[in-house]
C-alpha cells in the first residue's frame, strides 16, 4: 500500500477543496462504520434486547460464549468450512487458469462460463442446491444411485450436509480464484520459463519452482480473502439447510444472526460480532506473518 | 513436435470442456426444472433434458406473489447504491490521491482498516442505527450504510494515483482549482475505475442477502433474494416454480455480466492485489 508522500500544503483552497470532495465519504463512514464500531464495543460489554437502555455488565457476554456450546460448536464447523473449502477453491482455481492461461479454442467463452456461479447470488446457489441435493428426488442422489452407490441423506446426515455446503461454496468461488490467478500468471514473463526449457526442466519442475513461488502475492491474496469470506458464510447455509440437521451446519454468522435478531440477545450477537472480528484479524496477520517468512527464507 | 503440441492442446480443451459442463450444469437443470411439472420431476426416471415447457410456472408464481414489486425494490437499491458509490469514491479517491488536506493519511489509513471489518461484525450496531434515523423497511436504509464499504475508495485511490501528477500541474498553471482539473482531467481518464465499481456495486447489491434481511421486515419491502427465501418457504416441493424465479432473479445479473465480462477480469485483476 503506497502513501502518498507529504507535499508543502500549496493553498488553503486545496485543503478545502480536499476536505469538501472527501467529506460525504467521510460522513458515511462515521455515521455507518466508526459510530457503530465503536457502538459494538460498548454493547458486547452489555445486556440489551433493543429495547430500553443495555444495561452494563462487563465482560459477562465473553464469559457466557466461553462456555457456550453452541458456540464451539458453530466455530469448529466454521474452522472444517474453510479448511476444507479455501484449499479446493484455490487450488481448483489454480488448476483452472493453468488450463485456461495459454492459448485454446474457445477460451474466452469457458473462462466465461467458470465465473458465472460468482455472480449469481448466493441465495438462488442454495436454491438450486437444495434441489440438487434433496434427498427424495434430487440430482445427486440419482447419480450416486446410477452408480450403484448408496443414497446419501444430504438434509439428514451432518457430515453430508455439512459436505453439501461445501461444494456450494467451492462452486462459487472456483472462478474468483481462477480470474484472480489468471491475471497473477499474466505477470510472469516468458523469459523466466525460456532458461528452464534451455535446462531441459520437466512441466512439472517448471509449475514447482517457477510458477508457483512467482505467484506467492496471488496465493496469498486470494487465500485471506477467501478465508475472510468463508468465515461470514451465511446465506447459502439459511437457504440449504438452515443450519441443521442438529446444527451440523451452524456457522458463526448463522449463530450470531439468530441471538441478535431471533433471539433478540443484542449485546450478546455484539459480543460474539467482536469475537468474529479478532478471529478475521487474527487469521489475516497470522497469514501475512507466514507469507513474510516465505519471502525471507 | 507440432503433433504433440497438437495432442496437448486437444487434451486441455477436453478437460476444460468437461469441467465446464460440470460447472454450468446446476445451472442447465435449474432452466429444465423451471419449464417441468412436479409430476415429472418426481419419477425416478425422470430425464436429464426438457420434456415439455410448462410456461405456468412462470406465469402463475408471478400473477400470485408481489414478485414485479420484489425486483423493482432490488433494481431501486442496486441502481442508488451504484450511482451514490461512483460519485462519492470519486470525489473522494480524488482528494486522498491527489489533494492536501489535514489528517489526509490517518483518515485514509482509519478507512482502508475497515475492509477487515466484515458487516456482520457490526451488524447489531448498524441496525440500530438505521432504526434511530427511522429508516427500517425502507430502500434508502439498505442503500446508505453500505456504502461505507472501503474497497471502493481504496480502488479509487489506487487508481487516481496513478494520474501522472504533470497533467494535473499544466492544468493548474493554466488557471485550474482543484475542482477544475478534477472535472476538466481527472473524471475522462476514470472510465475503468467507474465501469469497475458500477459492475461490483450493482451485483453486490443486487445478490446481498443479510444486511436487506435485517432491514426490510415488511414483504412489501423486500428485495429478489428476500422474495425468493420467502418463496422458498411458501412452495414447499413445488421445485418447477422456485427454479423458474430464480432463473428470473439471476437474468438481469447474467445479462450485465455477459455485456460487461471484460471489466469483470479487469476490475480484479486491477485492485492492485496482482
Amino acid at each position: 500500500m503506497v502513501i502518498v508522500g507529504r507535499r508543502p500544503a500549496r493553498h488553503r483552497g486545496e485543503a478545502l477543496a480536499g476536505l469538501a470532495l472527501a467529506s460525504p465519504a467521510l460522513l458515511v463512514f462515521t455515521v455507518f462504520m466508526f459510530v457503530p464500531l465503536g457502538m459494538t464495543a460498548y454493547y458486547s460489554l452489555t445486556r440489551y434486547t433493543g429495547f430500553g437502555e443495555p444495561r452494563f455488565q462487563g465482560l459477562d457476554n465473553f464469559g457466557q460464549i466461553g462456555s457456550d456450546p453452541l458456540f464451539w460448536r458453530a466455530l469448529v464447523n466454521t474452522g472444517v468450512f474453510t479448511v476444507i473449502s479455501v484449499p479446493l477453491s484455490v487450488l481448483g482455481g489454480l488448476g483452472l487458469a493453468l488450463l485456461l492461461n495459454r492459448h485454446l479454442p474457445g477460451r474466452g467463452l469457458l473462462r466465461a462460463l467458470f465465473y458465472v456461479p460468482v455472480v449469481i447470488s448466493a441465495v438462488s446457489a442454495g436454491i438450486i442446491a437444495r434441489w440438487i441435493f434433496n434427498e427424495n428426488f434430487g440430482v445427486a442422489n440419482r447419480l450416486l444411485t446410477g452408480l450403484g452407490l448408496p443414497e446419501v441423506g444430504w438434509q439428514t446426515d451432518g457430515p453430508a450436509a455439512l459436505a453439501s455446503v461445501i461444494a456450494v461454496q467451492v462452486w462459487t468461488s472456483l472462478g474468483f480464484a481462477m480470474v484472480v490467478y489468471l491475471a497473477g500468471l499474466q505477470g510472469i514473463g516468458a523469459e523466466v520459463y525460456e532458461a528452464a526449457v534451455l535446462d531441459g526442466a520437466s512441466r512439472w519442475r517448471m509449475l514447482r519452482s517457477i510458477t508457483w513461488p512467482l505467484l506467492g502475492p496471488t496465493s496469498f491474496f486470494i487465500v485471506v480473502y477467501m478465508v475472510i469470506t468463508s468465515f461470514q458464510v451465511f446465506d447459502i447455509v439459511v437457504i440449504m439447510t438452515g443450519g441443521g440437521p442438529q446444527n451440523a451446519t451452524t456457522f458463526l454468522v448463522n449463530y450470531a444472526y439468530d441471538a441478535g435478531f431471533e433471539q433478540r440477545r443484542q449485546g450478546y450477537a455484539a459480543a460474539l460480532g467482536a469475537v468474529l472480528f479478532v478471529i478475521v484479524m487474527a487469521l489475516t496477520l497470522l497469514q501475512w506473518r507466514a507469507g513474510r517468512r516465505r519471502d525471507v527464507a | 513436435m507440432r503433433a504433440r503440441e497438437r495432442r496437448v492442446t486437444g487434451w486441455r480443451l477436453t478437460a476444460a470442456v468437461t469441467l465446464a459442463a460440470v460447472v454450468v450444469f446446476p445451472l442447465y437443470w435449474m432452466a429444465v426444472t423451471a419449464l417441468s411439472s412436479p409430476g415429472v420431476l418426481t419419477r425416478p426416471d425422470a430425464a436429464l433434458w426438457p420434456t415439455e415447457l410448462r410456461w405456468e410456472n412462470f406465469t402463475r408464481p408471478l400473477q400470485q406473489f408481489p414478485f414485479a414489486r420484489w425486483a423493482l425494490n432490488s433494481a431501486t437499491i442496486a441502481v442508488v447504491s451504484v450511482a451514490l458509490t461512483v460519485v462519492i469514491n470519486l470525489a473522494a479517491g480524488y482528494a486522498f490521491a491527489k489533494l492536501d488536506f489535514p489528517l489526509k493519511n490517518t483518515l485514509f489509513l482509519a478507512i482502508v482498516g475497515t475492509l477487515m471489518v466484515p458487516i456482520q461484525v457490526i451488524m447489531v450496531a448498524q441496525f440500530q442505527v438505521v432504526i434511530d434515523l427511522g429508516l427500517v423497511n425502507t430502500p434508502t436504509g439498505v442503500v446508505l450504510p453500505r456504502l461505507a464499504e472501503a474497497f471502493g475508495l481504496f480502488m479509487a485511490r489506487q487508481f487516481m494515483d496513478a494520474v501522472p501528477d504533470e497533467l494535473l500541474e499544466a492544468a493548474r498553471v493554466d488557471g485550474a482549482g482543484a475542482l477544475r482539473a478534477f472535472v476538466a482531467i481527472v473524471l475522462p481518464l476514470s472510465k475503468p475505475l467507474v465501469a469497475v465499481l458500477v459492475i461490483f456495486t450493482f451485483m453486490w447489491r443486487w445478490n446481498e442477502f443479510i444486511w436487506p434481511l435485517i432491514v426490510l421486515p415488511d414483504p412489501d419491502a423486500f428485495t429478489l433474494p428476500l422474495g425468493l427465501r420467502f418463496l422458498q418457504q411458501q412452495f414447499g416441493n413445488d421445485y418447477g416454480s422456485l427454479m423458474a424465479m430464480s432463473l428470473l432473479s439471476i437474468l438481469p445479473m447474467l445479462v450485465v455480466f455477459a455485456a460487461f465480462q471484460r471489466y469483470f477480469v479487469e476490475g480484479v485483476a486491477r485492485s492492485g492485489l496482482r
